[in-house]
């Protein structure tokens, strides 16, 4: 273990080192950095350029492609500004299940992150602010006792230094291998934000495709602002669950974005491309408080 | 204590002639006073709460019923809260803060329920704003697992100063069913994901989780509880007189502590 986590360091370093040099953060599956990238959406080939320019939404048929939690948050900050924290906590296997541990070597390896949330400092638009982010590549972006603590740590680190809070969350919920542990990290993450609100501070939780379960049932929900991006599946149950509990079809369109707003639970629904404008303006009515 | 394995504690919990939360209030509280609704949408009936008085204290006590006979469980929608079932448990709790009654929460459900009406008011938003809530919650605050705690359906009434697990409860992030099903792609592997999961009362008490087990008959609770729930006002009249004694300020940072050492990891 102790050489697997040398070599990540040393990964690591290297890797802010390219961070530095201000090069594509997409260390990423889903947007490999070929010429061209099919659409899941429509199976058109798209010009990676493209692509990139549009935010990586399709130019064709407006289907968003997934993002890292690097990219997230490379595309929110000012060049260059971005400060990682705790980037080295490491999985254990508290209820020693079987498979875990390989598991997260595996997800580790292919997405190159220790674990599912990456967070740390950063500018917006000269807004210092604390920023975090999920990543649903690695297993689901699911929440664990590393991504509870990291979340809290993120939050209370906020607190301390008076920082307005954005997260981005993108989870199937609570992760299953750690059972308890996971369940209680929705009450960790919960009451380090309600340290954050009661010290007059902002937190916009931006909800992304997808944000359901334990995560939407804790701290993504728990913003002063709470946004989503356009056509994010956004829910506490599984669809699978509620057609078996039910026993019928689901209406359609349900859980969606568009479906929280209508019910209102959501602040607002934004496009991808109208994400950083909305956030600086909502950091600049903040200012000072 | 008997031993026994997950699955049949599993079993125990579940059983058909376990009583529920309304049996032990009757039991605790004679003059237990019931008080209904969310006062924004309905009264949810899985959520059973109101004041009542421990040995001269007065006391908000608010419960999950599930029912026992088919007509109680259809009532009570199998102990499965909608929204408006915390926004009613948060009600009463705030009403018991502002006039400095202790809470306790008594909780036994297989989870929040997932329906299409819980979604368009809410789940999962009820269940955050709850268990950051009772973060704030000026008052003592203890809950009790009498049998099925399941997942964010039960820690959204599971944040406490104190937690007590009967002894054949269970509390986890998922049934043992779902849980094979998701990972073991297989729901009839139930019995061995109840070993895998540590959901039993003796688990919890090792992951620093509970506080306390409350000894049932050998038997289980099934068979006699009488003599168990009297013990148990015991100690609940014991425990919220020591919890009076802490500063309120004081009780919110250790409520905040305690939660926030729940987590392994390295580094």
């Amino acid at each position: 273990m102790d050489n697997f986590f040398e070599q990540h360091r040393l990964k690591r370093e290297s890797f802010k080192e390219i961070y530095r040099k201000k090069t594509d953060l997409s260390i990423k599956i889903s947007i490999p950095d070929h010429l061209f990238v099919k659409c899941d959406g429509c199976n058109e080939l798209i010009y990676t350029k493209d692509l990139e320019t549009a935010f990586y939404v399709c130019p064709q048929c407006g289907h968003y492609f997934t993002l890292t939690a690097r990219k997230r948050i490379e595309m929110t900050i000012d060049e260059g500004t971005f400060q990682e924290l705790d980037a080295f906590l490491l999985t254990a296997n508290p209820l020693e299940f079987e498979g875990y541990t390989e598991k997260i070597k595996k997800y580790q390896n292919e997405c190159d992150e220790l674990e599912a949330f990456v967070s740390g400092i950063a500018t917006i638009y000269n807004h210092k602010v604390a920023i975090g982010a999920l990543d649903s590549h690695f297993m689901m972006g699911s929440m664990g006792s590393v991504v509870g603590e990291k979340v809290t740590r993120l939050v209370e680190f906020a607190t301390k230094n008076k920082l307005p809070l954005i997260i981005y969350s993108a989870s199937g919920g609570a992760r299953m291998q750690e059972g308890i542990f996971s369940l209680m990290q929705m009450a960790k993450t919960s009451a380090a934000l309600s340290r954050h609100g009661k010290a007059g501070l902002l937190y916009i939780s931006v909800l992304t495709h997808p944000t359901t379960g334990g995560v939407a049932a804790s701290f993504a929900t728990l913003g002063d602002i709470n946004i989503a991006e356009e056509g994010a599946l956004i829910g506490f149950a599984g669809q699978r669950v509620i057609k078996q509990t039910i026993g019928q079809d689901l209406p359609v369109g349900f859980q969606t974005a568009e479906f929280q707003l209508e019910k209102g639970m959501l602040d607002m629904v934004v496009k991808r491309k109208e994400m950083k404008k909305t956030l600086v303006k909502l950091l600049h009515f903040h200012v000072g408080s | 204590m008997k031993t026994r394995t997950a699955w049949e504690q599993v079993q125990l919990a579940r059983h058909p002639k376990r009583p529920t939360c309304h049996i032990l209030i009757q039991t605790l509280f004679p003059d237990f006073l019931e008080l209904h609704g969310d006062q924004h949408f309905k009264d949810d009936p899985s959520i059973v709460g109101g004041i009542a008085s421990l040995n001269g204290i007065p006391v908000t006590v608010i419960s999950q019923e599930k029912g026992r006979t088919t007509e109680e469980k259809i009532k009570h929608n199998f102990g499965m809260p909608h929204p408006e079932g915390y926004h009613k448990a948060l009600r009463l709790a705030k009403q018991a803060e502002k006039f400095h009654r202790p809470v306790i929460f008594f909780i036994d459900t297989p989870g929040a329920y997932p329906g299409i009406g819980a979604e368009e008011r809410g789940q999962a938003n009820a269940i955050a704003q709850s268990i950051q809530s009772y973060f704030e919650l000026e008052t003592q605050v203890i809950s009790v697992i009498l049998s099925e705690g399941g997942s964010g359906g039960a820690l959204a009434i599971g944040i406490a100063d104190q937690v007590w697990m009967f002894e054949n409860a269970t509390y986890s992030i998922l049934s043992p069913e779902g849980f094979a099903s998701i990972l073991y792609k297989n729901a009839t592997l139930a019995k061995e994901a109840a070993e895998d999961m540590k959901l039993t009362s003796k688990d919890l008490l090792k992951f620093g989780m509970i506080d306390k087990i409350v000894e049932e008959p050998e038997e289980g609770l099934h068979v006699t509880y009488i003599d168990t729930f009297n013990k148990l006002k015991t100690d609940l009249e014991q425990e919220i007189i020591l919890l009076r004694k802490i500063p309120i300020p004081e009780l919110l940072e250790r409520r905040y502590q305690r939660y926030r050492k729940y987590g392994q990891y390295q580094g």
